[in-house]
């Protein structure tokens, strides 16, 4: 008998109505859903800096209120990193919820991915911390450090699971542990069967991006692309129906739109991948180079072949520490000589910020109708022919009250600036800017002091 | 011809490195790809966003290319000041690079 898996959701803010067209109709056993991204680890540092007791994504309850019902109906367990920075906070208000509405569920809470008050005894056992790509000295950052979480593997999900969990709530653990955990639950795999396990990561990784498994964001042109994608509104997360050799067929639920096909399924496969021979985890190492995707038509592609290598000594962590502060505005023009006008204002804002001696570590300047997203890759030879441009300024520097300072330079050249200045942004409040740092600590270091604790609400 | 033509690609970031699939839709037009698509023209195509070295990664099983573009994204995506922060759209600028069939 075969294991069915289905996508929640990719990212926090992502929509939960496919999860329960999942629910409904996809026959599945387990939902894995990934809330966390290096960016959403910022977002939630932010909010925990405001209010000790968050840092968790708060789309947990509200979508495990919408889904508990049909899931209890159906059987089905949920494994989520929701709990993002505060795994144990994210329980607490899940359990007070679940209460009020009289529901029981037996709850798992997943800690020890946090590191950052122990970054001086890791340093101290032996582990240098310094920067996975640049190689740099941790101690220039250390002080800023704001968070640091390691990624976590399957195992500890594998135990929640053993115990008897209908709700897995983590933070920081590999994306794709939250898919390998119930097939090697299931299928009692050996934690070395490389093999299985690149499987397993392989699966993970095509569903830990919800939609984008299953025709979204299919960035293809032409006969077979994008707009040949049936139902966007109705678009269904992909679904895993995995043998207990490690055979998966990747599926959605009948009657949603969307596409899982040789195409679609392989744009998710390469997506965030690094070296493809070498796509590490904390679990197996797996190489792509052997994979084979074969489509089996009605939206059903066979995956198999996946090689496993040994998994390595270490856990990657990611910190972020804080990294300045940005100041910005935007402004739009209209037609005629839209962009003209935007590029005028642009050069005043710039010789008004040198004589006022505002000084910033960089001017950032986008139009927006041309050039804001493709930068210096974008074709501006007709740029003069704009009906409308938006220019978007934004200032990096390391002092908050000079990135505030910046917007306020803009609002006067609506009335004494070139003509027809539009849309002004408003006064926008300065932003914080994180840097990113990916390190290594050794596995055990780490996984000493992952607890799993299970709790009836 | 454009790379929009034969192909069609994904991106993603991770730290300050973002990464383009590659994907050509049969054999023939991956032989193209796996010609014209070079480390080179890729990092002279991306000149002004990929600071740092461009990386090739070729997948015969699946008619594709990983490319990584080193150094492209301002530090991270909560670091950069641009729009497209996390690189969606490098992708799409990949496909209009004019590539030589013959």
């Amino acid at each position: 008998m075969g294991v069915r898996i289905g996508a929640g959701l990719g990212f926090y803010g992502d929509a939960w109505a496919p999860v329960a067209a999942t629910l409904a109709r996809g026959e599945v056993q387990y939902i894995g859903s990934d809330h966390l991204s290096e960016l959403t680890l910022a977002i939630l540092q932010k909010d925990r800096m405001k209010d000790p007791g968050a840092g968790y994504t708060r789309d947990l309850v509200p979508m495990m209120t919408a889904l508990w019902p049909a899931a209890r109906q159906h059987g089905v367990k949920f494994l989520l990193n929701a709990g993002g920075l505060n795994p144990q906070g994210a329980a607490a208000v899940l359990a007070a919820e679940f209460a009020k509405r009289g529901w029981q569920a037996k709850v798992a809470v997943v800690t020890g991915d946090g590191v950052l008050d122990r970054l001086d005894e890791l340093q101290a056992a032996g582990d240098s911390l310094a920067h996975m790509d640049t190689g740099a000295d941790i101690a220039s950052v250390r002080e800023r450090m704001l968070f640091a979480n390691a990624y976590l593997g399957a195992q500890p999900l594998v135990e929640a699971l053993r115990q008897g969990a209908d709700i897995v709530l983590t933070g920081r653990v590999a994306d794709a542990a939250l898919f390998m955990a119930p097939l090697i639950h299931e299928f009692d795999w050996a934690w070395d069967d490389w093999q299985k396990l690149a499987q397993a990561l392989t699966v993970g990784h095509l569903l830990e991006c919800s939609g984008q498994g299953s025709g979204g964001n299919f960035n293809a042109y032409g006969e077979h692309g994008w707009q040949s994608i049936p139902d966007y509104p109705h678009l269904g997360y992909p679904i895993a129906e995995v043998s207990a050799d490690g055979t998966a067929v990747i599926t959605k639920a009948p009657g949603t739109g969307g596409r899982v096909d040789f195409d679609t399924l392989r744009q998710q496969l390469l997506y965030e991948v690094h070296n493809p021979h070498r796509y590490f985890s904390p679990d197996v190492v797996l190489d792509m180079g052997t994979l084979r995707l074969t489509d089996l038509g009605n939206d059903r592609v066979e995956v198999k072949g996946a090689s496993g290598l040994p998994r390595t000594d270490s856990l990657k962590i990611v910190g972020g520490y804080a990294d300045g502060w940005a100041g910005s505005a935007t402004i739009g023009y209209c037609w005629p000589q839209a962009y003209q006008k935007a590029r005028a204002t642009e050069r005043i804002v710039r010789q008004l910020l040198a004589e006022r001696k505002l000084d910033y570590e960089e001017i950032h300047s986008e139009f927006i109708g041309l050039d804001s997203l493709l930068g210096p890759l974008a074709d501006t030879s007709r740029a003069d022919e704009l009906n409308e441009v938006y220019l978007r300024m934004l200032v990096r520097t390391p002092d908050k009250r000079l990135a505030e300072a910046f917007p306020r330079q803009i609002p006067w050249l609506g009335l004494s600036g070139p003509p027809t200045a539009s849309g002004f942004s408003g006064i926008e409040p300065a932003r914080a800017l994180l840097g990113l740092w990916p390190t290594l600590a050794r596995r055990e270091l780490i996984e000493s002091q992952v607890q799993v604790t299970v709790t009836n609400t | 011809m454009r790379l929009v033509d034969i192909a069609h690609a994904r991106s993603g970031d991770k730290g300050d490195r973002a990464d383009i699939g590659l994907f050509a839709r049969n054999a023939a037009d991956y032989a193209i790809i796996r010609r014209t698509v070079t480390a080179e023209r890729v990092a002279a195509h991306f000149r002004g966003i990929a600071a740092g070295p461009v990386e090739i990664w070729p997948l015969d099983n699946l008619w594709a290319i990983k490319i990584v573009l080193n150094g492209a994204l301002q530090g991270n995506a909560a670091r950069s000041l641009r729009s497209d922060n996390l690189g969606k759209c490098l992708a799409a600028a990949l496909l209009r690079m004019e590539i030589e069939t013959t």
